[in-house]
């Protein structure tokens, strides 16, 4: 979109019209490798963005480091490319300053379950109005193959050459595990219809909505998930009224498990299921309490503010 | 040899008619001490207020052990106030007190071994112990007694315990308002105003609490009045302007308030938590909140988010959170995100000394960033700077496009001075952001080429969308990619600090503005320093001293002033090698922080004479340590 044409949606709100193309939210030209889901992550952004017609400027894209988080530079809106592990908390000042930007966090798996773990655990609980992505790879791609917490056990890399000591860190049970958590869904980078579908609920949900997306590196880690990807019987797709339903896919993925996202014990079972890859939404409570609503105080002028200012020293007068 | 009154609690003698005539004194250093938990700091706060309301000059310290509930009776547990009480207004803890009440014998032996009496002080101490049914604590007693019997001390036993327990049963809870009495009694303090700070203090608690507390403290009054034979007038006037009176932590609190910033994100680390704790209780009502993040990283990085967004945010912390927050710190930096930062300095390395003050994080919280990191350094030099220095720092941070750290430390955090009322002005508050479309070409970088400045923009303006980056990127933040663009914006962020050097004026030299000696401090020194200084002039000494608030950029024209002097030496307290000490050379010393900044600066052979006592330096110790510097004569 050009500028004129943000100038007009504002002089002309809500008349109906489509106002921004997808090539509106097109920012820099991607820089990632060729087959890198990230580049599925961004198309499916790109067009959830267009669906719902969010406004460029009213909407901040937050990462951390690693290869996903050059994310908000590909995304024209607002965007943070801060510091390794951090992109929760300095959403979080975002989301408390400015309840009315709509923020998306991206983040890698080392960025979010490992460097940044403490924020990813408290950013659920907080429950701010955002969304949160974890592209999981399992994998550190932009620092050269090496273990990360969701690299399962036994796969090689250049710090374990002989195989990941540990089994891998299980973010969706993790995060299931912590109180006030309101959405909690996974999706895969090769199934496009399902990953906007989820994306599109974790953007409708009002609280935190965290979605783990599967993907694959084509450089380090291009044979993970291979048998979910080659053989569909092997991923069962979670339906519900209440979580994401895509009919196109039901032919490819037959089985499907009825899920009501209410039911966090199920979710946990699920979670923890090792027979199939579950996509779709494990979890969802809107009735969380939401930080940024807990915290809402009313606005002061400079004048009101210097007003009772003059009070408070009152207090404090010799 | 201590003269030891006779116990009025074992006297036979009734009590004493007319009140004794009071001693007139200019100044008077009193101090409260108890275990943990005995209420002393409760005391003296009341005290000092009052006293402060009452014309007095005030200069309150806090004694705090490292343990909230350390064991019972242990020298280490020490826990209360000093106040330095004068005629005129005190700007620091001074020297030595001159009369102390105690509720045990052993926390005032740890005020004894640490020089803190006075060879004459005058001592009331609880004498319960005297006569305890533990064989081991009368030998404890007896022994302390002998231990503070070499000095000049004149020992007052008070029957603390006996006397409480006529009107509570726990006399644990109820010591500190006697003694409160007792001292309204000596310093002849205004009951009304008495009872009046008492409500304030206990103003969270019942009715009954407030009953209880006042008739305590009536308590002490009379049972001193009935006993003592001795009573202290420091003369006050009414101040010739209003004040108001608070210890620094506050000021701060207050000061982010008036700045007009809306979000302090934090993690709850000693000596600077209790800015939160006075932010808790007022700012929401000032459209503000408080953030208690889950760590001092997220602090940081909360207070970074929110000033991206929209309005200077800030974060307090102290110095093991300031090495955790440094990479965001750079971060704020490299994206030219305004930040706050405020440092409420305790002794280090690693936890250190929690409670206790320090400057030892002068040169971290400068080059402690990765990377070239230009910011601005700041440093309140009394409580009432920490007020006015949230707002120098917002606004600065905003004009900028920096972080601004903001120095202060365990001695001006939890002292409490009066002065004078600040007058709210309209220009300190923030401004909502502009959210107008960006109409102008502008970029999210567009240095002036001269100065580095450039003019921010925020989320919600049309037009203005970018993505901010920790990456090496040009005017537009795009990546740097290319050669030549890390090179001109690290300049361009640079130059910003030269800029802002240039608008600075030359410090005020402090005494004569040429002689032998001139000390340089920063900090919460000033007021001792300057003491020092005056006494030494007095002696004779040519001697002045300089004070910095500002440690990046510094403040100019220095080297101007240092060549009129004979000898520059900073005062600080953190660590120095003594140059005599074993392995000591010219070359291998490590200096005053400070110190080692004015070297680099000016090359001027500036020296430093630093202590780590754990406590506030005090002004006779800086006028032996100039004396020494001036016997030594010479340039240095």
């Amino acid at each position: 979109m050009t500028f004129s044409c943000g100038l007009l949606s504002i002089l002309e709100p809500d008349d109906g019209d489509e106002h921004y193309a997808l090539s509106d939210y097109e920012g820099a030209r991607a820089r990632w490798c060729p087959g890198c889901g990230d580049h599925s992550v961004l198309t499916a952004v790109q067009r959830l963005l267009t669906a719902e017609q969010l406004v460029p400027e009213q909407t901040v894209f937050v990462s951390g480091i690693g290869c996903s988080s050059r994310f908000p530079h590909y995304v024209k809106t607002y965007g943070f490319h801060g510091i390794h592990g951090r992109a929760l908390p300095v959403a979080t000042g975002i989301k408390l300053h400015r309840p009315d930007l709509r923020v998306f966090v991206v983040m890698g798996d080392g960025d979010c379950c490992s460097i940044g773990t403490a924020h990813w655990i408290h950013a659920l609980r907080y429950n701010l109005d955002i969304v949160v992505m974890l592209l999981d790879n399992g994998i550190y791609g932009l620092t050269k193959n090496q273990t990360s917490p969701t690299t399962p056990q036994g796969y090689p890399s250049n710090t374990q050459p002989h195989g990941s000591f540990l089994p891998a860190l299980n973010p969706l049970s993790a995060t299931l595990g912590v109180t006030n958590a309101s959405f909690v869904a996974q999706t895969a980078e090769w199934v496009p219809a399902h990953l906007y579908a989820t994306l599109k609920a974790a953007h409708r949900h009002r609280g935190l909505s965290f979605v783990r997306i599967l993907q694959r590196c084509p450089v380090y880690t291009p044979d993970l998930f291979q048998l979910a990807v080659r053989d569909p019987s092997r991923i069962a797709l979670l339906v519900h009224d209440d979580g994401v339903v895509v009919p196109e896919l039901e032919k490819v993925y037959a089985t499907q498990v009825a899920h009501d996202p209410r039911d966090l014990a199920a979710a946990r079972a699920l979670a923890e299921a090792t027979d199939r890859i579950h996509l779709g939404v494990l979890f969802r409570d809107v009735s969380r309490p939401r930080y940024e609503e807990l915290r809402r105080v009313p606005p002061r002028t400079s004048d009101e503010r210097l007003a009772l200012l003059d009070q408070e020293l009152d207090r404090y007068a010799v | 040899m201590a003269t030891v009154t006779e116990s009025p609690q074992r006297a036979a003698a009734p009590a004493v008619a007319a009140p004794p005539a009071a001693q007139r004194l200019r100044e008077h250093t009193i101090e409260i001490v108890s275990d943990s938990g005995e209420g002393a700091q409760k005391c003296g706060q009341i005290f000092g207020a009052v006293s402060a309301k009452m014309g007095n000059g005030v200069w309150t310290v806090e004694i705090i052990p490292a343990e909230i509930q350390p064991p019972p009776r242990i020298p280490e547990g020490a826990s209360g106030n000093r106040i330095r009480l004068g005629s005129a207004p005190v700007t620091n803890g001074g020297d030595a007190t001159n009369l102390a009440i105690a509720f045990n014998e052993q926390v005032l032996l740890a005020r004894h071994r640490l020089g803190a009496l006075a060879n004459d002080a005058t001592l009331l101490i609880e004498d319960m112990w005297a006569t305890h049914e533990d064989a081991d604590i009368r030998a404890a007693w007896e022994q302390a007694m002998a231990e503070l019997s070499g000095r000049s001390y004149r020992i007052v036993p008070v029957p603390m315990e006996a006397q409480c327990l006529t009107l509570v049963d726990n006399a644990r809870k109820g010591k500190n308002m006697f003694a409160l009495g007792v001292l309204t009694w000596i310093y002849q303090r205004d009951l009304e105003r008495v009872r009046d700070q008492i409500a304030f203090a206990f103003r969270k608690k019942s009715e009954e609490v407030f009953a209880s507390n006042v008739a305590l403290m009536q308590l002490g009054h009379d049972w001193a009045a009935a006993h003592l034979d001795f009573r202290i007038e420091v003369p006050s006037a009414p101040p010739a302007e209003a004040l108001v009176v608070m210890n620094g932590n506050e000021a701060i609190g207050l000061g982010g308030i008036a700045a007009g910033m809306e979000l302090c994100a934090m993690y709850p680390i000693t000596p600077a938590t209790s800015v939160s704790h006075y932010l808790s209780e007022v700012f929401e009502r000032f459209g503000g909140i408080v953030h208690q993040a889950e760590d001092e990283i997220a602090a940081a990085g909360v207070a970074l988010g929110a000033s991206f967004a929209g309005k200077v945010a800030f974060t307090i912390t102290s110095g093991p959170g300031l090495a955790l927050k440094t990479e965001f710190i750079g971060l704020a930096v490299m994206t030219e995100t305004p930040l706050v930062v405020v440092d409420v300095q305790r002794g280090g390395p690693s936890t250190g000394l929690p409670t206790k003050v320090e400057q030892s994080d002068l040169l971290a919280s400068m080059v402690g960033q990765p990377g070239d990191s230009p910011h601005i350094v700041v440093a309140p030099a009394t409580i009432e700077e920490c007020f006015h220095v949230m707002v120098t720092a917002r606004r600065l941070a905003e004009a900028f496009r920096t972080a601004v750290i903001v120095l202060s430390d365990a001695n001006l955090a939890t002292g409490v001075t009066p002065f004078p009322r600040p007058k709210a002005d309209e220009h300190w508050q923030a401004q909502p952001p502009d959210l107008a479309p960006v109409t102008d070409g502008l970029r999210p970088y567009g240095w002036d080429r001269e100065t580095g400045l450039s003019r921010r923009v925020i989320p919600g303006q049309p037009g203005g969308m970018f993505t901010a980056t920790g990456l090496s990127h040009d005017e537009g933040s795009k990546v740097a990619y290319s050669s030549g663009v890390h090179q001109r914006s690290s300049a361009m962020r640079s130059r910003k600090i030269a800029v802002l050097q240039g608008l600075l004026q030359p410090p005020v030299v402090h005494g004569a503005p040429r002689g032998d000696v001139l000390v340089v401090g920063w900090g919460s020194t000033k007021g001792t320093i300057e003491e020092a200084v005056d006494r030494a002039r007095a002696e004779g000494l040519r001697v002045s001293s300089l004070h910095l608030r500002f440690l990046s950029p510094l403040e100019p024209g220095l080297k101007q002033i240092f060549k009129r002097f004979k000898r520059v030496v900073t005062v600080e307290i953190n660590y120095s090698d003594e140059p005599d000490d074993p392995y000591i050379t010219d070359e291998n010393r490590r200096r005053g922080q400070l110190c080692w900044l004015l070297r680099a600066t000016t090359l001027v052979d500036v020296d430093c004479w630093t202590r780590v006592p754990g406590e506030p330096l005090r002004p006779g110790a800086i006028l032996d340590a100039i004396r020494a510097r001036v016997s030594r004569g010479g340039a240095s």
